[in-house]
């Protein structure tokens, strides 16, 4: 039943994977990128063929239409030039006080836009790939958001793309800070497979008293992603391991099935 | 070894995975993204040699790989071990009936997923798994089953239409023809 050549086909197999999983991760990851770099024509394709009816939209798009579109975005920004100079002030506040306390001062947030070009096709995993990489100063752990919140980290970068590991994910964890009067702090963790706009909260202290609809934010430690970048509200808790801590759900803020572009925040 | 054939489900197999990461319709639908590589893999091995078996597995593996957060190459063996059973078994199923392809294609698309997710709990990784992972098996091998005969009616209508036919030999030969009666 099994011929010569079904062993020696079963031999090469098991030989290539051997070899694979053997290389170094440097050399993995490369040969990752390398691979993953023969689907860019199609993606470039696939973005064309997505801008056409676009581009189509545009060009048929009535002149009394555009012209109030430029009126709403005229007013829109003169609304947020007021609120800039406010910012502005309040930051320079912030700066003098940060300064007579002896503080080290705030570093306003550098990001860079990037586009989702596509997601993983594996069912275990919850990433997406973005069009930026090493050349637009995309490294490894970098904080991913958008104006929602926060999406995710940089988990491999290429030179010309990156790979995001977005929140929910058992490789993307975070601490998370709940804006309630005790600042109760935990670890945002991995959520259910099918639902992906929920993640669980866990390791928050047996006395924590979360209510639904409490903030919950980036609380600054652990060392990737900075303070207070918004993830979601909380929806509700539960003492886990006989009241010794707390868990909760959260509801992310931004929509993870629905990403087409995202922020890196750039160090 | 027909090398069309080869060509074709290496393109195919290409294409199948960049579709599964670039339209993630499937997923917002069902919750879970089909994959179509098995589905392939059962027809490669009913109709191609065992080299093609072995390719499509490391290209295929490899493409997958190399666009989700797996590590590279822990796909191909899966891949592998279901084409060579269904290779080294296929003088006993009778690849020509739709339910002979569905039954394939559910147990190939049902296997190779659970084989990709022991390899890598056995790897030490850390998948994304939950009672929901439950459903989204029962989805990809549900997708699998449906796609198997797909593949097949469209890998007889590639090979019918562009792979080359032998042209049949007829036992009538105008030379050789007997004329009754007196010649003229």
């Amino acid at each position: 039943m099994f011929k010569q050549k079904h062993y020696l086909a079963l031999g090469a197999v098991t030989l290539v994977a051997m070899l694979i999983f053997s290389l170094p991760p440097s050399a993995v990851a490369r040969l990752k990128l390398t691979v993953g770099s023969l689907f860019l024509p199609l993606f470039g394709l696939v973005n064309t063929a997505q801008q056409l009816p676009v581009a189509a939209a545009d060009a048929i798009l009535p002149r009394r239409e555009l012209l109030q579109q430029v009126e709403n975005l005229r007013r829109e920004n003169e609304q947020l030039k007021v609120l800039a100079l406010q910012t502005g002030a309040t930051s320079r506040e912030n700066d003098q006080l940060r300064s007579l306390v002896g503080w080290q001062r705030q570093v306003p947030w550098k990001l860079k836009l990037a586009n989702v070009v596509m997601r993983d096709p594996a069912n275990w995993w919850r990433t997406v790939e973005i069009d930026l990489g090493t050349r637009d100063g995309v490294t490894e752990n970098l904080p991913v958001l958008t104006a929602d919140g926060l999406v995710g980290r940089v988990s491999s970068a290429g030179l010309t793309r990156s790979q995001v590991v977005l929140i929910g994910d058992p490789n993307c964890k975070a601490s998370a800070l709940v804006e309630n009067p005790a600042h109760d702090i935990g670890i945002i963790n991995a959520s259910g497979p099918l639902d992906n706009s929920l993640v669980e909260l866990t390791y928050l202290s047996g006395s924590a008293n979360l209510k639904p609809g409490q903030n919950v934010i980036t609380s600054g430690l652990g060392g990737i992603f900075p303070k207070g970048i918004p993830i979601g509200l909380v929806v509700d808790s539960r003492p886990v391991e006989f009241g010794l801590y707390t868990e909760a759900r959260v509801k992310l803020s931004a929509n993870l099935g629905a990403l087409e572009q995202v922020w890196v925040l750039l160090p | 070894m027909n090398a069309f054939n080869t060509i074709l489900i290496l393109a195919v197999a290409f294409l199948a995975v960049f579709g599964e990461a670039a339209f993630p319709g499937l997923r917002h639908l069902l919750g879970a993204q089909v994959d179509l590589l098995p589905a392939l893999m059962v027809c490669a091995a009913l109709n191609t040699e065992i080299v093609t078996v072995a390719l499509l597995a490391v290209f295929g593996g490899l493409w997958f790989d190399a666009l989700s957060a797996n590590p590279l190459g822990i796909t191909i063996l899966p891949l592998f071990i279901i084409g060579f059973v269904v290779c080294s078994r296929r003088d006993l199923i009778l690849r020509g009936l739709p339910f002979a392809q569905i039954v394939l294609g559910t147990i190939a698309s049902a296997a190779v997923p659970a084989l990709t997710v022991l390899f890598l709990l056995t790897g030490g990784r850390e998948p994304l798994l939950g009672w929901g992972s439950l459903w989204q098996w029962l989805v990809m091998t549900a997708g699998g089953a449906v796609a198997t005969p797909v593949i097949f009616a469209l890998f007889d209508w590639c090979n019918h239409a562009l792979g080359y036919q032998p042209r049949t030999e007829i036992s009538f030969r105008s030379d050789r023809e007997i004329h009754r009666g007196r010649r003229k």
